[in-house]
C-alpha cells in the first residue's frame, strides 16, 4: 500500500520531460500495439539465428574435416580415386570459403533471395539458407584451427589402436577440438545474432525491421531504436553467460 | 626355431627425408619372433623410433617390405587398421584420451572396433586394471592421475585390443625417476605372460634383465646385434662400446 501511494504521488508530480518521456512510449510502443513489432521482429531474428547456426556448424565441421584430411594426408596418399576426390572437395571448400568470406553478407544475402531463390515465398527460409552458408564458413575455419590445436599423439594413438582417420576423427579429435573453439563458436553465434539485422533487406520483419517500421509511422527515433540496441544487448549478454556455464560444465568433467 | 615363430618380419627398410638427403632407417632387415622381447637402443637421433613406429605404418617408409603375420603391411592393398588392432602401442607421453574416463579409453577400441559389448570391454578392461593396481580408477580422468598411473592405464589400454605384439616407444622417458620402475615393473609381468615386444628405451637395466634379444642402433643402421650379455658384457662393436661407456 504504501509503495503504491508513493508510485501515485511521484506519477502525479511528473516533471514535464518525463511526462514527455511517458508519451512518446506509449506512441511508439502501446498504441496500436505496436511493441508487437519489436517481439515477432524478436522471434524472427531468433528463428533465422537458430537455424543458420545449426546449418552454420553442420556444414562448418564437413568442411573442416576436409580442410584438414587434406591438409594432413595428402602428402601421403598414393595417387588414385581416393586421393582424386579428397583433392576436388579441398578445392570445392576451399573456393566456398573465399567466396563467402570475400563478400559481404548483405550481398549473399540478396543475391540468394533475389537470384537463386527467386520464385521462393518462404524469406526467412531463404534468410537462414544465406545465413548459415555464411556461417559455415567462418565456422570451418575456427573447427579447422581447433582440430590442429590437438597433440598429434592423440590422432596416432586412435590410429594406433586400429581406427581408421574418420573414426580417430569422430570419436577422439572432433570432441575435443569442440570444446576448445567452443568459445569462438559462441561468439560466432553471437556475431550471428547480429548480422541477421540486415534481413529487413529481403523484406523480412525481423527485430531491427520491426523497430525501424516503428520509427516510420511515429516518425521518433529514439524510443524504438534505443529499445532494438537493447533487445540485442541483453540476448547477447544472455548467450554470453549461458555459453560462460557451459564451458564450465565441460571443463569440470575433465579436472 | 621355425619361420612360423616368425611374428614381424623387416626386410631392406629404409626412410629418407628430403629426397634421400636424410636416411632416417638406412636398409634395416631383421626379424621378430613370438614369445621375443626385443630392446631396442642407441644415441638419439639414431632412427630407434623412427624404425619403431614404421612397424605399425605410423611413419611410412621409403622403400623395404615389412610383413606382419605374413601379410605384407607396406602394400597398398593391405588394409593396415585391421593389422594395427593386433599391434598396440604405447607412446612416451603416455597419449591418453583427455575427454574420455580412464574406463572409457580402455573400452572405446574394443566396443567400436572388435564389436565387443559394452560389458564385456568393461569387465575386462576392470580385469587389467586391477592388475596394475589401477582397480579403483576407471571412473577418474587421465588429468588425474599420475605420469606412471598414466603410463600404466595406457599399456592396458593396448592390452584390452588383445594384441599379438606391443610396441614400446620409450615409455618411461618422460616419467618422474621414481615413476619408472612401477611401469617397468609392468612390462616386465608382460614379459613373463610370454607377450611379444619390441621396447625403444634408455632403461639399459630393463634391456639386460627382460631383454631376450637387443639391437643397437645408430645413424639410421642396426650395427650391433645379440642376447643382453653379448651386448652389455662382451660389446665388440667401437660405437656400442662408446655409447654403453655414456650411458652404464
Amino acid at each position: 500500500m504504501i509503495c503504491y501511494s508513493i508510485f501515485q504521488t511521484v506519477m502525479l508530480k511528473l516533471p514535464s520531460w518525463a511526462q514527455d518521456l511517458k508519451d512518446t512510449f506509449y506512441l511508439n510502443f502501446i498504441m496500436k500495439k505496436r511493441y508487437l513489432y519489436l517481439v515477432n521482429g524478436l522471434l524472427t531474428t531468433l528463428k533465422i539465428t537458430l537455424f543458420a547456426v545449426l546449418l552454420g556448424i553442420a556444414l562448418g565441421i564437413i568442411a573442416a574435416i576436409i580442410r584438414s584430411t587434406y591438409d594432413k594426408t595428402a602428402n601421403e596418399m598414393r595417387m588414385g580415386f581416393g586421393k582424386t576426390v579428397l583433392s576436388i572437395l579441398n578445392a570445392i571448400v576451399k573456393v566456398y570459403l573465399t567466396v563467402i568470406r570475400g563478400t559481404p553478407v548483405v550481398v549473399q544475402l540478396m543475391i540468394t533471395y533475389y537470384i537463386i531463390f527467386a520464385t521462393s515465398k518462404n524469406s526467412v527460409l531463404v534468410a537462414v539458407l544465406a545465413f548459415g552458408f555464411n556461417s559455415g564458413a567462418y565456422v570451418a575455419e575456427i573447427i579447422r584451427s581447433g582440430i590442429m590445436s590437438i597433440d598429434n599423439g592423440q590422432f596416432e594413438a586412435g590410429r594406433s589402436l586400429g581406427f581408421n582417420y574418420i573414426q580417430t576423427m569422430v570419436y577422439i579429435i572432433i570432441p575435443q577440438a569442440f570444446k576448445n573453439v567452443l568459445p569462438a563458436l559462441a561468439n560466432e553465434f553471437i556475431v550471428l545474432i547480429k548480422e541477421t539485422s540486415v534481413s529487413g533487406y529481403v523484406g523480412i520483419m525481423d527485430l531491427t525491421r520491426g523497430g525501424d517500421v516503428i520509427r516510420s509511422r511515429t516518425y521518433t527515433a529514439f524510443m524504438p531504436l534505443i529499445a532494438v540496441a537493447l533487445i540485442y544487448l541483453v540476448i547477447v549478454i544472455f548467450f554470453s553467460r549461458l555459453v560462460s556455464v557451459l564451458e564450465r560444465r565441460l571443463r569440470n568433467s575433465e579436472r | 626355431m621355425n619361420d612360423n615363430d616368425v611374428l614381424i618380419s623387416v626386410s631392406n627398410l629404409s626412410k629418407h627425408y628430403n629426397k634421400g638427403a636424410i636416411k632416417a632407417l638406412d636398409n634395416i632387415s631383421t626379424e621378430i619372433r613370438r614369445g621375443e622381447v626385443v630392446v631396442i637402443i642407441g644415441p638419439s637421433g639414431s632412427g630407434k623410433s623412427t624404425f619403431l613406429r614404421s612397424l605399425n605404418l605410423l611413419e611410412r617408409p621409403t622403400e623395404g617390405v615389412i610383413t606382419f603375420e605374413g601379410v605384407d603391411i607396406t602394400s597398398p592393398k593391405t588394409d593396415i587398421n585391421v593389422l594395427r588392432m593386433k599391434m598396440g602401442m604405447v607412446f612416451q607421453h603416455f597419449n591418453l584420451f583427455p575427454h574420455l574416463s580412464i574406463m572409457d579409453n580402455m573400452t572405446l577400441a574394443p566396443v567400436k572396433l572388435l564389436k565387443m559389448s559394452k560389458s564385456d570391454a568393461k569387465a575386462k578392461a576392470q580385469a587389467l586394471l586391477e592388475k596394475v593396481a589401477l582397480g579403483d580408477r576407471g571412473n577418474s580422468y587421465p588429468s588425474q592421475l599420475s605420469g606412471g598411473q598414466k603410463q600404466r592405464v595406457a599399456i592396458v589400454r593396448a592390452l584390452c585390443m588383445s594384441p599379438d605384439v606391443l610396441l614400446f616407444d620409450e615409455p618411461t622417458s618422460a616419467l618422474d625417476p621414481e615413476m619408472v620402475g612401477e611401469v617397468l615393473d609392468v612390462m616386465k609381468d608382460l614379459a613373463k605372460d610370454g607377450m611379444t615386444m619390441v621396447v625403444v628405451t634408455h632403461e639399459m637395466g630393463f634391456a639386460r634383465e627382460v631383454g631376450t634379444r637387443v639391437i643397437f642402433m645408430d645413424e639410421g643402421r642396426i650395427v650391433e646385434e645379440g642376447t643382453p650379455d653379448e651386448i652389455f658384457t662382451d660389446p665388440s662393436n667401437e660405437r656400442l662400446k662408446a655409447f654403453l661407456a655414456k650411458v652404464l
